[in-house]
């Protein structure tokens, strides 16, 4: 998507239309128990390729199982009854990932669809190090690979979203929380996936921290020309973030469009009711990520609030 | 560092503790063991000199001369130098030459059969947790009723059966008694023959308390983050379970192993009396049916300093499986 | 007032399979609601089989006849008059079996109460304390915890002579030396409710100490030292079985553990008198298993994770984070 020119903010759909990556159709996901329990209500959504599509809801509202259940993390009790998802593969092959068989779902993970969830919070085995976390992933689905190899993939990613390749023999413990964030994020770069699902990424962190990864995304996005689904509640951010959002309440989906259009003219009740319960962060919405992101033009508004960059932040 | 020197000064601490109640228990209690203690020596025709009464004064505190610290002062020297006194149960033999003699024998045993239960429980219990809802959960009512049957009983039926019954193993002792104590053939293969019936009851009484435990944290550990990204990761599921889940689910069971020690010492006493195992845990029965205190307190003393021993040494090793522990809190 | 948490003393410290591993429930649960289990199977089990042998104990000696008649019909097997046969020496196994199963209990609830009280004093005030008085407290348990208490035990009992041995002496060297272990469970505990919200709001209101403990704190912990009891009941009454069988045990009064004793003595098992060696080991077993059933329902208050997913309240609620309680994979 190098080669597009970036479309401008108002204008309306993501970039690569026509090319979509991730297709979900009328699916529902239900928690068995005493009492059946509907999460995820006859749910839609199209990722297109190099789309940031954002998942905005409260917590409780279902969008985490969404997206768990896209990959098939979902557990007993919980169950897709009804829907597909389909993943459309660079190569013009489609995969029904719902009737993957185990061992093809395990290799289509993190191959093709990697997912960041909350570093700074337990998303890190705390007993081993970095490096034996990223190089497991290399082990496992790149077994080919030497050993110098492998080492220099790691350092190589990590180097990529501005860690310190010799942080690498650190536990996590001894890492901040913004630099488990980066590590998680590394990781989830390692086997150049087409799809990235982000489960609240920033959310235990400092505003300051969040800024720079955030920017962090957008940049290599837009470097490596992956897709990414953004969970948060929080709406503001992804306005700023996404190119389409789709919000979502009690397991239902009940507005889909751009980030432009929502913010302009939300339809829903519940969109403003969001909209509206979220101080903004930096004054004027939309200004100070978009602004910076090396494939997007400045958008119009006000200049952007470019705080000094978190120092592991620039490359 | 600081975890280390603290976990040292806290087992110093113990062994401080211990010594000391080693000391005041005697003092403490009705009767005069030191007029026993000799009355038995003379039986056994040992020759009374004013210094054995002397030295059987300073361990169980009948004297009257000094004052009650020089005679902890007198009794923590001659615990430095190894010397526990006489032993009257096996008189003349010193009881530190007693002691020395059945101590490996309750090693060798009690260390193996602990070693093979905790192994196999963590085992057990981490396949038991990982596969939760499955066939494999019905073990955990047998373990139950396991932890619930007194050691002893169980050790008796089994010995009823596999030994007298069916005639698989000998039933008493730690060795054919025919054979030379050494590292000859016969004499190594006859122990082995004698040690496997206590080993496998020490085994099955004991395994079901680490499988449970280490099931539960199981459970507990695969509602981690951290599993989630390791099952995202497309890791095979063996790796999932060994490398993540296990690997943070055994850390309280090694640390358990360590305060589990003090019972396995305990369960050698037991066992050593069922089958007449030539153990220090037999050795302290034997001492407290003869009215033998000075075995008594050594056995006791030795008994402690072992499991303290074990302890750091467990303690130690943690450090290094948790990384989390040497930054110190 | 710090706002600080510190975390009880980790994961690491904790005995295997104890409570207070893991994060206790958040929220605050009213004292009585929160100590009665859900009901399930496992719990009525458990219920049953422990008021089965409480019922024969308290009862059975009223109905038995004299345990300690004599017959010359020494070691007879069951039959109609002697339903679990005789011993030795003619005495009727099943009247006996009553006794025994009635001082067992007796020793049991004495050393439960006595050392889960000791426990309390020393987990609870340790950890709501604070400070230097922690320290010395830890230590004092993680001390006792590490001295290996049988040969202690032993080594005392050895010290009292045997006609002084009575059941008191066995109840109070039970209870010294078994409350450790359930102190440093509840001073976990402690640490994790002391810093919660409306505890340091008493704080703040003026409170005083001993009346935060009892109001605020002793009620949350109530499913942990219930469970501790029943703990140290089971513990109690497998240790006195194993003095007793010793030789070393209370010699006033008949338990399990005693005839176990003269069983052994007797050459029971030798002599294919089953009947008077296996009835007393499966009444503690029965005993055992019955309490050890209640615990793991009061285990599954402390830490609901245990549960099976998805058969309880809990779920529905928080669906978008289940996924990561449940545990059973659909990949499986």
């Amino acid at each position: 998507m190098t080669t597009h020119n970036p479309p401008p903010r108002t204008a309306p759909p993501a970039p690569d239309a026509a090319r979509p990556v991730l297709t979900v159709r009328d699916l529902n996901v239900v928690y068995r128990g005493d009492r059946t329990v509907h999460a995820v209500k006859d749910v839609s959504l199209t990722l297109h390729r190099g789309e940031i599509l954002g998942l905005a809801g409260e917590s409780g509202c279902g969008k985490s199982t969404l997206a768990y259940a896209v990959n098939r993390l979902h557990e007993w009790p919980a169950e897709v009854s009804s829907g597909t998802v389909t993943f459309h593969d660079r190569d013009g092959h489609d995969l029904d990932l719902l009737a993957l068989r185990d061992e093809e779902l395990r290799r289509f993970r993190w191959s093709k669809l990697s997912m960041v969830f909350q570093g700074a919070m337990n998303a890190l085995n705390p007993v081993t190090t970095v490096r034996a976390q990223l190089e497991d992933v290399l082990t496992t689905h790149r077994p080919g690979m030497s050993k110098q190899q492998r080492r220099a993939r790691c350092a190589e990613v990590l180097d990529l979203v501005g860690v310190e390749p010799g942080r690498m023999h650190s536990y996590p413990h001894e890492l901040s929380g913004g630099m488990r964030q980066r590590v998680m994020i590394a990781m989830a770069l390692l086997l150049d996936p087409q799809v990235m699902i982000m489960d609240e990424p920033t959310t235990a962190l400092d505003v300051l921290v969040q800024r720079g990864i955030l920017r962090e995304i957008l940049r290599l996005r837009d470097e490596l020309g992956f897709a990414v689904v953004f969970i948060t509640h929080d709406l503001p951010l992804l306005l700023e973030l996404s190119d389409r959002i789709a919000v979502m309440l009690r397991g239902e989906i009940v507005e889909y469009d751009t980030a432009e259009t929502l913010y302009r003219h939300p339809r829903h009740p519940y969109t403003r009711q969001l909209l509206e319960s979220f101080p903004s962060l930096t004054g004027e919405r939309g200004a100070f990520l978009r602004a910076t992101g090396p494939a997007s033009p400045p958008a119009a508004g006000p200049a952007p609030h470019d705080q000094a960059r978190p120092a592991g932040s620039t490359r | 560092m600081r975890y280390y020197a603290r976990k040292t000064g806290f087992y110093l601490v113990a062994l401080w503790a211990a010594v000391t109640l080693n000391f005041f228990i005697p003092r403490m209690m009705p009767g005069n063991p030191v007029d026993i203690l000799m009355a038995k020596l003379q039986q056994r025709g040992g020759t009374v000199g004013p210094s054995v009464r002397r030295s059987y004064e300073l361990l169980l505190g009948a004297d009257h001369s000094d004052s009650l610290a020089q005679q902890y002062l007198s009794y923590l020297n001659n615990l430095l130098h190894g010397d526990f006194g006489i032993s009257v149960s096996a008189y003349p033999a010193k009881v530190s030459d007693v002691i020395g003699q059945s101590l490996p024998w309750t090693i060798a045993l009690v260390g193996l059969a602990t070693l093979i239960s905790f192994v196999l429980g963590l085992t057990l219990g981490a396949l038991v947790g990982w596969k939760r809802g499955s066939w494999l959960d019905s073990i955990i009512p047998g373990t139950t009723v396991l932890a619930a049957v007194p050691y002893f009983w169980l050790a008796l039926i089994l010995a009823a059966l596999l030994s007298s019954t069916l005639n698989w193993f000998p039933l008493l002792g730690g060795y054919d008694v025919t054979y030379d104590i050494g590292w000859n053939w016969d004499f190594v293969s006859s122990a082995v023959q004698h040690g496997i019936l206590p080993a496998l009851t020490i085994v099955i009484s004991s395994v079901g308390g680490w499988l449970l435990g280490m099931r539960n944290m199981m459970v507990s550990t695969a509602a981690e983050d951290y599993i989630l990204t390791a099952r995202a990761k497309g890791l095979r599921n063996r790796r999932v379970m060994i490398r993540y889940a296990a690997r943070n689910a055994a850390l309280p069971s090694v640390a358990g192993f360590a305060t589990s020690l003090g019972f396995v010492v305990s369960g050698s006493v037991m066992t050593e009396q069922v089958f007449s195992y030539p153990g220090i845990g037999g050795r302290l029965l034997q001492a407290v049916e003869n009215n033998d205190y000075a075995l008594m307190q050594g056995i006791f003393l030795v008994i402690t300093v072992a499991v303290l021993g074990a302890n750091l040494l467990v303690d130690l090793l943690y450090g290094l499986i948790d990384p989390r522990t040497r930054a110190g809190n | 007032m710090t706002t600080q948490l510190p975390l009880p003393d980790g994961l690491a410290d904790l005995p295997p399979g104890a409570p207070g591993t893991t994060a206790p429930p958040s929220g605050r649960r009213t004292g009585w609601r929160a100590v009665l289990p859900t009901w399930t199977p496992k719990l009525a089990i458990g219920l049953g089989l422990v008021a089965a042998v409480a019922l024969f104990g308290l009862l059975g000696p009223l109905l038995a006849g004299d345990p300690n008649t004599i017959r010359n019909i020494g070691l007879t097997g069951p039959s109609g008059d002697h339903w679990l046969g005789t011993t030795q020496t003619g005495q009727d196994v099943l009247d006996q079996l009553t006794r025994a199963t009635r001082g067992s209990l007796q020793i049991g609830l004495f050393v439960g109460v006595l050392a889960t009280a000791l426990s309390a004093l020393v987990g609870v005030v340790g950890g709501y304390a604070g400070g230097l008085v922690d320290e010395a407290f830890s230590l004092l348990s993680n001390v006792m915890l590490v001295i290996p208490g049988l040969p202690l035990v032993i080594v005392i009992s050895g010290f009292v002579p045997a006609e002084q041995r009575g059941s008191w002496t066995v109840v109070l060297v039970l209870a010294l030396t078994g409350w450790a272990s359930a102190a440093r469970v509840l001073r976990a505990q402690t640490l994790s409710v002391r810093n919660r919200d409306y505890v340091a709001a008493a704080k703040v209101a003026g409170e005083k100490p001993w009346r935060v403990i009892c109001v605020e704190i002793l009620p949350n912990l109530l499913p942990v030292l219930a469970s501790q009891f029943v703990f140290s009941v089971v513990a109690a009454i497998l240790s006195e079985a194993g003095l007793s069988f010793l030789g070393l045990g209370a010699s006033n009064s008949s338990t399990l553990g005693t005839m176990l004793y003269f069983a052994q003595n007797g050459f029971a098992l030798q002599r294919d008198a089953w009947w008077w060696f296996v009835p007393p080991g499966l009444i503690i077993a029965a005993l055992g298993c019955g309490l050890a059933l209640v615990n793991l329902s009061l285990d599954e208050i402390i830490n609901p994770r245990l549960r099976r997913p998805g058969r309880r309240r809990n779920t529905p609620e928080k669906a978008d984070r289940s996924p990561n309680h449940a545990v059973r994979s659909t990949a499986a």
